[in-house]
């Protein structure tokens, strides 16, 4: 027996202080109420949470409902301007409001692997919380399951989330029509760019971080200003490429974009130029695309920019009559090609 | 961006076209060796703003198009070997072999990293002295200084779990394939900038008064490529043969001569067998007898030996392809049977190959833009 240590027949051992998830946090039994209590209700706690129920209730509203859901399985789980917790709940925030819906109700679902260290673990949690109360969106329920070590990556985490479409609100693929204006909301690739530099161990100049960010209060100042928002869409995994290529395929027109047009930051530019990557496809976590009448594209660019993370919004194209729907990028030097969906991962060049 | 704006100005690009457009008089076939000037091309819609009489023609210099069937395999063979750590640089993972592919290996529990820097493979022979550390070495003269390198470190440090597969392919003696060939049609090249950086450009001497034809060495930019062109039409029409200098801002005469001295200290040249093309003489590197123990093709032969014959798939033209001998979209399998999802050859995967540049920026699906 190791001499620190005092002779202690209680078994099983003082479980409360253990610094690692053990398999039976995830057991349903004392050490799993314990955890839900002093790491997940001290941080998310709210009165529709607190009474630990299979599900959380309330009243509804009249209007429509909003109803999402998203995995968050990034590696590493902290990055420069963020981390999973934050991105989880950004992330589910955002594809409520790229519905046109103000964000309700949060769930959480974690799946922990066994040995994960407990101080990683509250980080995380009081991450989201605090990304919650800054976008106002409560977490009302929640799970959590423990995996054996090797069976995880640390934690994976899923949010579901609940918004409420005001009336008169429609915002879908199928209402772009020719003739709109394409919008971005800001620089592109700061995400992709920030978490492959942690994960590969590569430093840039100019200290690139996550764009990570809520997007609802845009997209309501937008919808107060009176703007016909026909679509939106975050610009996620694969970038303003594929969201394009797959928001033209829905709607069945084709889009035209400018290539000078688009707001890319140098210090992403310059690691996707020396990487071999295109940022048009690298993930962002706090951008989108508007599709809105041509008539109203300035004002919306005037409302965009008054929030700080979408100040760099720009015009980069039109909504073009064509079929079958194609994305056409018009480059740098005055010539067209088409930006077409990438067949897989982008990955680094040899030279 | 500061080095890449100032040569992507749409003004200058196309006083450049107009430049070309009137110094060419009569029908010319130019290739760019580079696999990088080939998607700078295709990217940026370069040939678009060319006269219809001067026809560019796609060049080999996409190395992980090149690299052979048979050392897919082999990388394939020793990736699956339980105790390897297997590095390669990103884009080789999805080349088909006649046994499947890296990512295949990958998806059922090979230990494959994707490297940024051949340093980082010798980091990982440090870190993990229990494993045994194999890089897939692929690239032309611009990467094989970096290789060169590592292996004399390794020597240095005493490091015996590292070696190299070696894919290691040389230009001059692909160009000179070219020019020999009964079918040959090309009438000038854009030389590889990036090679020439290293290398210089004295032996391209020898092959423009060898087979009289112009050489320009050219970058990678739209207005390198635009300007190159320009100055290789310029010695066409009006009748002289030479090397010149587009990429100054980059290549000297003599090239790097440090880099120059560790390649020659560490390689030899060799025979090599190019996809699609088959045996060039000395067109390859291999390690000189006193780094031979980094070879992983001796290390494994005992694994290596079991391996069956290498089979191209015989619906691949990617040999026509990589001669300058048939344009991607001219592939009866291009677009339909040959995809970058399922790929026949590897000119459809790699991120310089012919063929993915024209299905990603052109009308893969035989479309006007």
């Amino acid at each position: 027996m190791n001499d620190n240590q005092t002779f202690d027949p209680v078994c099983p051992l003082p479980i409360s202080e253990k610094n690692t998830v053990q398999l039976a946090h995830g057991g349903g039994g004392r050490l799993m109420q314990k955890l839900i209590q002093d790491v997940f209700v001290q941080a998310f706690h709210n009165p529709m949470l607190e009474p630990l129920h299979d599900g959380a209730t309330w009243p509804v509203e009249k209007g429509t409902l909003a109803f999402t859901t998203d995995s968050y399985v990034v590696r590493p789980l902290f990055f420069p301007g963020g981390d999973i917790g934050s991105l989880a709940v950004n992330g589910t925030i955002n594809d409520l409001a790229m519905c046109g819906a103000k964000p309700l109700y949060l769930s959480v679902g974690f799946i922990l692997e066994e040995g994960l260290s407990m101080e990683v673990l509250q980080r995380v949690v009081n991450s989201m919380a605090e990304a919650a109360r800054a976008a106002g969106v409560p977490i009302v329920t929640g799970d959590t399951k423990v995996v054996d070590r090797g069976k995880g990556d640390g934690i994976f985490i899923n949010t579901s989330g609940v918004g409420l479409v005001p009336t008169g609100v429609r915002v879908l693929p199928t209402l772009i029509q020719s003739g709109d204006a394409i919008l971005v909301s800001g620089d592109l690739g700061s995400h992709g760019v920030a978490v492959l530099s942690v994960r590969e161990g590569l430093a840039f100049d100019g200290n690139i971080e996550s764009d990570s960010a809520p997007l609802y209060d845009i997209v309501a100042d937008l919808i107060d200003s009176g703007i016909e928002l026909h679509c939106l869409r975050d610009l996620t995994r694969g970038g303003l490429a594929s969201v394009l290529n797959e928001l033209a395929v829905a709607a069945k027109v084709g889009m035209t974009v400018e290539e000078p047009a688009i707001p890319v930051n140098e210090p992403v530019r310059g690691a996707c130029e020396l990487l071999g990557l295109d940022p048009l496809y690298v993930a962002n976590e706090g951008r989108f695309v508007a599709m809105v009448p041509a008539s109203q594209a300035e004002t919306a660019l005037t409302v965009m920019r008054r929030h700080k993370v979408a100040s760099l919004a720009a015009h980069i194209g039109v909504v073009t009559d064509r079929d079958p729907p194609m994305v056409v990028l018009r480059t740098v030097v005055g010539t067209h090609r088409i930006l077409d969906l990438l067949s897989g991962e982008q990955l680094p060049r040899i030279c | 961006m500061k080095y890449v704006d100032e040569f992507r100005d749409r003004a200058v690009a196309t006083a450049l076209a107009e430049r070309i457009k009137q110094t060419v008089c009569q029908p010319w076939t130019i290739m760019e060796v580079c696999g990088g000037q080939t998607h700078a091309i295709v990217r940026f819609g370069l040939d678009s703003l060319l006269p219809p009489n001067l026809t560019l023609v796609h060049g080999p210099g996409c190395p992980v198009c090149v690299t052979s069937v048979s050392l897919i395999d082999q990388a394939v063979c020793i990736a699956s070997v339980p105790d390897v750590i297997f590095c390669s640089f990103g884009d080789m993972l999805r080349v088909p072999g006649s046994r499947g592919d890296l990512f295949g290996v990958k998806a059922s529990g090979g230990d494959i990293r994707i490297i940024y820097s051949p340093l980082d493979a010798l980091e990982l022979a440090r870190k993990n002295p229990d494993r045994k550390i194999v890089c897939f070495a692929v690239g032309f003269e611009t990467t094989a200084p970096a290789w060169a390198m590592v292996v004399a470190q390794a020597k240095k440090a005493g490091i015996t779990n590292f070696s190299l597969l070696i894919a290691h392919v040389l230009v001059p003696p692909a160009m000179e394939a070219i020019l020999s060939s009964p079918q040959n049609r090309i009438q000038g090249f854009l030389a590889a900038g990036h090679v020439c950086t290293v290398m210089g450009y004295e032996e391209y001497e020898t092959i423009a008064q060898t087979y009289r034809v112009p050489i320009v060495v050219t970058g990678f930019e739209p207005l390198d490529v635009l300007e190159g062109i320009a100055m290789l039409v310029s010695q066409l029409e009006g009748g002289r043969v030479g090397v010149e200098n587009q990429y100054a801002r980059s290549v000297s005469r003599e090239g790097n001569r440090r880099a120059r001295s560790i390649v020659s200290e560490v390689f030899e040249p060799a025979p090599r067998i190019w996809r699609g093309i088959g045996e060039i003489s000395a067109s390859g590197l291999r390690l000189k007898s006193a780094y031979r123990t980094y070879d992983a093709e001796l290390k494994f032969q005992r694994e290596l030996g079991q391996l069956a014959e290498a089979k191209e798939d015989p619906e691949c033209q990617s040999g026509l392809v990589l001669q300058g001998l048939l344009k991607p979209p001219d592939c009866p399998a291009f677009g339909t049977r040959c995809t970058p999802e399922q790929p026949l050859g590897a000119p459809m995967v790699s991120g310089e190959g012919a063929c993915a540049a024209y299905y990603r920026y052109r009308s893969h699906a035989k479309r006007e833009i």
